[in-house]
Parts: structure tokens; C-alpha cells; sequence
């Protein structure tokens, strides 16, 4: 055993610890991102020698994923993320049965995505597939938001938001409500398969089937009337693809939460390695203070030292930040990119520091310049107002202003024109030249809606739709929420159009007056 | 090399694979098992696929899989599955005359896009994807029709042809009239510049046109009407308006009268179906010179 394990073997968990140094070694060897400088050389001597004895071993090409038993943690990032989780779920949950009464044509659900009709609804808002650029102004502000939650406080959506960490939290619950705490269950898995241990290992994966097909049976209520989907599934109504989904989210839900975990942040996921290109130094991350906390000690041999005239640091090496990690990561190696920053090992390390009566926040959101600030003596820097963070802040204000005035000032019938290929044009039996157009119009209203069509730029031209030749006035009917394709024809009677003349069609509700216009051309003969 | 393999990074304490480029060393860190288990798993499953699925090409055939799957039984089905979806709509327009369809928006709205389909994948080789003709098949976007441009005339000569051979079929041969030696090559040119003159065309000059309009009189005005303005009961062309099947230029005019021209369309009944032909009959009607 090495000096260090020596020291926290002195401590409550010694007995598992023993089981957890494994453990570490394996943390030790898995490190991919640099550490900072061993602060204490016989430390880093102890390092090395570990080191040494893997130079003779081969370092396997595959490894085995090691279990890790988070323990249970109380504190101020426990209770935010508790709330966040409530919160996210709540909405995943229960958005479909949210109601939003939008006419007698259309559905009545707030958020609805409309597949067989190509529609999606949000509250108030309803887009067509032609309209999915916003879906492209809201991924720019998923992502700036993303960057600036990343400048401001490092990996925010990994620790609290991120569904990998809200299913995989609740999973972990429940793993620790059935099968026991960290020691109880490290313990009970060390021992063999008694008929308890059984028990609760059934209850937990029932629990986590159920919260699983929850997830995906919740997933498809997003897609239709939710009730109704609801009555239809239990009735085994529903069409085969809501079953489908139901199953294959099940299963993600279930393999993901309940087994991969960190897995997924460590193997499968491209925003750790995108966040750490991302970060900067002035960016807040959940940090180990070894200014404070080294050289570790436990409280005996701290006081020991302290009374000889030795430096000794705050942290006692209990590990207990180790013990609750979510994803296995000891923080006082520093930054990792297995470490999701959930802020857990701070309330662990607060928890230990209150009954040892050292002052709090031995880890904390900081950054390593207020740690170099602190061991030179100087005030600590927080610079939130930053180019980046004021870049994105402005780009995240652009593109919001952009989506809301063109959300407010759209149109509520639009037409496209589409020149006929062949024949590009046509002359008719008396000399006169017609070019005709698919013209698509579409009714974004819950009513039935006339629409005439007229067109411009061309002096001597008539405009003739074919759907309409028996009324003679061109007035085009569309059903609510439609669109209608016409046929249009356009005849210069001229006798000499140029090869090419731009025209436009504009688009007239016969009530309400609304228009919307489009432009194509008139092929001539260019004789 | 050998000795690289053993080193340790420093840093992170890691092994390297012993590859080095210009010093820069690669780590070696492991893979996770799982992802082992994944990649076998890719293999059993790419070996159960060749069992399920056709996959394996022998001599003169394929392994033919387990269940007898083949992407052609695949597209039937799909057919099939489109066609029963389109039945209440092809049952209403086979029941529906083809001056009413256009009274039923939903119906027509239908029936143009059958059509359409329709066209573009029989008629379109000869007439053009839009129905834009060529050099001796008629453009149907245009007014000038040689059978006769209302709806129920159009679906007849879809159904049973032209010259097709059909006992239906529309018929009707323009004698060669330089080739079977009824006109001599003067006269012949002389008619030819008469029919430019008569569809303001610019004629040769020295050209005895009086004697062109006898001949006209004589030779062609019993099938294209003494003013040369066509009969749609023979098909005969209107030669005074600005559209010509195949060409107007005065050496195009005189092959035409000289060897005698007479296009054939084939019969589409026994082809197509009746309903599909009635929604190609308003399709071309639709696309702009379609007559009442």
C-alpha cells in the first residue's frame, strides 16, 4: 500500500476503500487530459512508481466498464438538480396533454408534431415544412446557448440538463432506494446471489422498465392526439409504429440509464471533447482547490504537521468526493473529461468540511487563475462580461429578434411559382406565344379562403388558369390549412417577347385583400 | 520500435502504442469491452442478414434467403397498397363523365395528378415529359389539334390510336404525291410556295403562285378545305396558322407533299385501363389548349 491509501485508510470507509483503489488505479490509467503539476513531490514520486508497474504489465487493448456505486450526497447542487429534474420530466411528461384550442379544423394539442399532415404546432405558433429554417434559427440558439452556458460555467448542460444525466440521476435513485446505498450495495454485490439480493435487483430493473416505457410511450404522444393515443394504446388500438417506438425507446431509455451511463458521456457523446475545445480560462468549472486543500492529510496526522510547523491542507482525503461522482471521476486530479460537473462532490466535500469545521467549498465553481490568484496572495478575477460571452450573448439576441419578426410578420398565404420545362414556351395557332407555370398556393388559416391571381411585367399578356376557365374569374378556392396547385398560363399577345422578361404573380385573398407575390419569367421566342 | 512500446507517458501516466511521428507519440488507451461485444455483434447480425436475405450471387442465381424476401415482391406490395389506397378516388372518377370531373375540385385535383403520372411514363417519349412534342409529334400544349381538341375527342385517340392498326383507329393517308408521280417537281414546288403563301410565309420568288393555288384546289383542298384551314375528321392539318408538325421551310413542305407524311400513335386501350385513360384524356386536355 502506498502512503497515500495509508492516510485515508484511517478514515470511515476503509474497508472499501480497499475495494475502491482498484478502482482508482484503473481512473489513473483511463486519464486523458493533463493534470495539473503534482503539487507535493513525494506524491508524484508515489505516481510514477504506480506507473512503473504497468510498463511491464500490457495494457490491454479493451477493458472492462467498472461499476461504479455513487453514493447518496445532500447540498445545494443535490436540491438544484432534484428541481431540474422534477422540472425537465415534468415537461417531457406531461407537454402532450397541454390543450390549445386552435378552430374546428385543426388539432387541439399545445405541441403536436403532425407528421401525415407535415405539420408542427407550438401553442400559437403552427410551421409548415416549407417554414423549417426556424427549426435552423433554433438550433443556432440551442448552440450559442450551449457555447455561452460553457463560457459562463463550464459543462452546465452535462451536469443538469443533459437527459444522458436527468434519466441516468433517476436511475441511480432508484438503483440506491432498492439495492442500498453505496456501502450497502458494494457489499451485498461482494456477497452471493441471495434470494434478497435477487429480490431487489428485480424490483430495481422492473422500476426501471416502467419508468423506461414511460419514456417512450410519452415520446409518442408528442406525434398525435395524445388522449386519444392514450385510449388507442391501452386498447391495443394504436397503429404499429407508436408500439414500435414505444419499444425501441424503451429500450435506449432502459440500456442507456440503467447501464451505460458514463459510458455515454466518456465513449459516445462529442460534446465533452467539443466542450474542451470550447472552455477558456476565465470559464467557472467545478474545481478542486489544492491551494487550500494540499497537502492532504487526515485531521489527526493535519494537526500533527501543523503543530511540527509543517504545511498541511484542508482536504482530509476521505474520498467522499470520489464516493458520489456520477461518473467515477476524482476532481482533485483536475479537469477530466469524464467529469460532467454536477457540482455533487462540492456538497460531499461541503458536508465533510462542516464536521471537520473547516470552511466550506474546498471544491467549488472556479477557475485555475483564481487559484494561482489566491497562492500568490492576489484578489480572485471573474470576468462573466467577456468578448466571447458579449458575442454570443449578441448573437443569441440576433437570431431571436430575427425568428420573432419573422414569426410576427408572416403571411398567412404565400405563392410559388414553377416555370413549365417542357415545352419552355408555346406558340399557338394564331402567332401568339404562352409560356405556362405550376402555381402552388397555400391557405396557412383554419378557414376556407378565395384567392385570385394576376400578373405583372408583361404589357399585352393575359393570364388564364385553367382550374378556373369555367367561372372566368380566376377566383381559386383552398381549403383550410391546404395548399392547391393551379395551372397557369400566361400568353403574350405582343407577337415579339423578348427571350426573357421577368414577371410576377401576385396573389389576392378576394375578402380580406392579404397578398403575397412571386416572381419567375416569361420565355419568349427570341426570334 | 520495440523499446517505444514499452514507454509510459509521463503526463498521463498512460502506455503508448509505440507509433511515433517526428516524436509525438500515441497513447494507447483501451477500448471499452462493450464496444468489442458491439463490433461481434455487427458480424452475427451481418451473418443472419445473409440467412434472411437474398445475399450471396451464385453461378446463374442468388441465395435466395430464409423467408423468400425480394425488394421486387417488396414494390408489388407497395403497389398494391398505393392502388387500394387511391380506390374510393378511382372508383368516383370511373363513374364520373369527363365534362364533370372538373365540378368535383377534390376529383380533378386527382384525376390531373393520375394523369400526369400517367403521361409522363407512356406518352412522354414521344410527345415530351410536359407534352411538349417534337419534330412530328404533336405539341398537346398548343390550340392546334389534328383530331380535335375537346375532352371526349382527346380520350379517343388516346384509346384507340392513329393508323394504330386498331379497327377504331383514327385513319386517314395523304397520297405521295411526288413519289407516286401525280404532281411533276414544278407543280409540286409551286404548291408548296402557294401553302407558305397562305400561312404569311415569305415564297421564292419567280414562283407561279396561281398556278400553285389550282394545284392546291385541285390536289389538296378535298382534305384540307378549300381555304387550307384543315379537316379534323380526316386529320388534316390547318396549314394557314403558325404551328407545323414538321417544319415550314419550303424543303420540308416539298418532302412532305412529295413522300406524304402520316404519324401513328398506337392504341392505349388494352395498354392502359379505361380510368387511366380518361384521367390522361383531362390531363391533356388541361395542360392549355384543351377546347369545349
Amino acid at each position: 500500500m502506498t502512503a497515500l491509501t495509508q492516510t485515508a485508510c484511517r478514515d470511515a470507509e476503509c474497508g472499501l476503500f480497499a475495494l475502491a483503489e482498484g478502482a482508482r488505479v484503473e481512473a489513473v490509467k483511463m486519464k486523458v487530459i493533463a493534470q495539473p503539476p503534482p503539487l507535493d513531490p513525494a506524491a508524484g514520486a508515489t505516481s510514477d512508481t504506480l506507473f512503473d508497474e504497468f510498463v511491464e504489465d500490457d495494457t490491454p487493448l479493451y477493458q472492462a466498464r467498472r461499476k461504479i456505486y455513487p453514493q447518496r450526497v445532500n447540498g445545494t447542487y443535490r436540491r438544484i438538480k432534484w428541481a431540474v429534474l422534477f422540472v425537465t420530466l415534468g415537461i417531457y411528461y406531461l407537454t402532450p396533454f397541454l390543450r390549445w384550442d386552435r378552430g374546428p379544423n385543426s388539432p387541439g394539442q399545445a405541441v403536436l408534431i403532425d407528421l401525415p399532415n407535415r405539420r408542427f404546432y407550438f401553442f400559437f405558433i403552427e410551421i409548415w415544412p416549407q417554414e423549417i429554417y426556424y427549426l435552423t434559427g433554433l438550433l443556432i440558439l440551442a448552440a450559442m446557448t450551449l457555447f455561452l452556458m460553457n463560457a459562463l460555467a463550464g459543462r452546465v448542460w452535462c451536469g443538469y440538463l443533459c437527459p444522458q444525466t436527468v434519466w441516468t440521476d433517476l436511475f441511480q435513485t432508484i438503483e440506491r432506494w432498492t439495492e442500498g446505498d453505496r456501502r450497502e450495495h458494494l457489499l451485498r454485490d461482494r456477497g452471493g446471489w441471495t434470494a434478497e439480493r435477487v429480490g431487489r435487483a428485480a424490483t430495481k430493473h422492473f422500476l426501471w422498465l416502467i419508468i423506461a416505457w414511460w419514456t417512450g410511450g410519452a415520446w409518442v404522444l408528442y406525434f398525435a392526439d395524445a388522449p386519444t393515443l392514450v385510449r388507442d394504446l391501452a386498447t391495443l388500438h394504436a397503429p404499429f409504429v407508436a408500439y414500435l417506438w414505444i419499444g425501441i425507446l424503451t429500450f435506449t431509455t432502459y440500456a442507456l440509464a440503467g447501464w451505460m451511463r458514463e459510458q455515454v458521456c466518456l465513449y459516445m457523446c462529442p460534446w465533452p471533447r467539443i466542450q474542451a475545445a470550447l472552455t477558456d480560462e476565465y470559464a467557472l468549472n467545478v474545481t478542486y482547490r489544492y491551494d487550500r486543500g494540499e497537502p492532504r492529510a487526515s485531521v489527526k496526522k493535519s494537526a500533527a504537521l501543523l503543530a511540527q510547523g509543517l504545511p498541511a491542507g484542508d482536504c482530509i482525503d476521505c474520498l467522499q468526493c470520489l464516493h458520489v461522482c456520477p461518473t467515477g471521476v476524482d476532481i482533485r486530479d483536475g479537469p477530466d473529461l469524464g467529469c460532467i460537473q454536477c457540482g455533487l462532490c462540492i456538497d460531499a466535500c461541503d458536508a465533510v468540511m462542516a464536521k471537520v469545521g473547516r470552511p466550506a467549498r474546498l471544491i467549488a465553481y472556479d477557475t485555475d487563475i483564481n487559484i494561482k490568484h489566491r497562492q500568490e496572495g492576489t484578489a480572485p478575477i471573474y470576468h462573466f462580461v467577456r468578448l466571447r460571452t458579449a458575442l454570443y450573448v449578441v448573437i443569441i439576441t440576433m437570431v431571436c429578434g430575427i425568428m420573432t419578426f419573422a414569426l410576427a410578420t408572416r403571411n398567412a398565404q404565400s405563392i410559388s411559382v414553377l416555370h413549365d420545362r417542357n415545352p419552355v414556351f408555346v406558340r399557338l395557332s394564331d402567332g401568339a406565344v404562352r409560356n405556362a407555370y405550376t402555381v402552388r398556393i397555400a391557405n396557412k388559416r383554419s378557414e376556407r379562403r378565395e384567392f385570385t391571381l394576376s400578373i405583372s411585367g408583361l404589357a399585352g399578356s393575359l393570364l388564364d388558369v385553367v382550374q378556373t376557365r369555367e367561372d372566368g374569374r380566376f377566383v381559386v378556392d383552398v381549403g383550410p390549412d391546404q395548399t392547391r396547385e393551379v395551372r397557369a398560363l400566361v400568353t403574350d399577345y405582343a407577337l415579339a417577347p423578348p427571350p426573357s422578361t421577368s414577371v410576377t404573380f401576385h396573389l389576392y385573398d378576394v375578402v380580406t385583400g392579404e397578398r403575397a407575390s412571386a416572381g419567375d419569367y416569361f420565355r419568349g421566342t427570341g426570334e | 520500435m520495440a523499446n517505444d512500446h514499452t514507454h509510459v507517458d509521463s503526463v498521463t501516466g498512460t502506455t503508448t502504442t509505440g507509433h511515433e511521428w517526428d516524436g509525438i507519440r500515441e497513447l494507447n488507451t483501451p477500448l471499452p469491452r462493450w464496444w468489442l461485444w458491439l463490433f461481434y455483434l455487427t458480424i452475427i447480425w451481418a451473418v443472419g442478414y445473409w440467412v434472411v436475405y437474398p445475399a450471396w450471387p451464385l453461378i446463374s442465381s442468388f441465395t435466395q434467403g430464409a423467408f423468400g424476401w425480394h425488394s421486387r415482391d417488396a414494390v408489388v406490395t407497395d403497389l398494391k397498397e398505393l392502388t387500394s389506397l387511391r380506390a374510393p378516388m378511382t372508383e368516383k372518377l370511373a363513374a364520373t363523365a369527363l365534362p364533370d370531373i372538373k365540378a368535383n375540385q377534390d376529383l380533378a385535383d386527382f384525376t390531373y395528378a393520375q394523369g400526369r403520372a400517367a403521361f409522363r411514363e407512356n406518352c412522354g417519349a414521344c410527345h415530351g415529359a410536359g407534352g411538349g412534342g417534337a419534330k412530328g409529334y404533336p405539341n398537346l400544349n398548343d390550340n392546334d389539334w389534328l383530331w380535335g381538341g375537346t375532352i371526349e375527342q382527346i380520350e379517343q385517340t388516346i384509346t384507340f390510336g392513329i393508323r394504330s392498326g386498331h379497327a377504331k383507329a383514327r385513319e386517314s393517308q395523304m397520297p405521295a404525291f411526288g413519289k407516286d408521280n401525280i404532281l411533276k417537281s414544278n407543280e409540286i414546288i409551286s404548291v408548296a410556295n402557294y401553302v407558305r403563301s397562305i400561312a404569311g410565309l415569305s415564297t421564292r420568288t419567280g414562283v407561279d403562285l396561281k398556278a400553285g393555288a389550282k394545284i392546291f384546289a385541285d390536289n389538296c383542298a378535298v382534305c384540307h378545305g378549300p381555304e387550307g384551314k384543315g379537316n379534323r375528321e380526316l386529320g388534316a392539318p390547318n396549314l394557314t396558322d403558325g404551328i407545323w408538325l414538321f417544319g415550314s421551310d419550303e424543303a420540308t413542305i416539298i418532302d412532305v407533299i412529295a413522300n406524304a407524311r402520316g404519324g401513328v400513335m398506337p392504341a392505349w386501350t388494352g395498354r392502359l385501363d379505361p380510368v387511366t385513360i380518361k384521367a390522361l384524356a383531362y390531363y391533356v386536355h388541361s395542360l392549355g389548349g384543351g377546347e369545349k
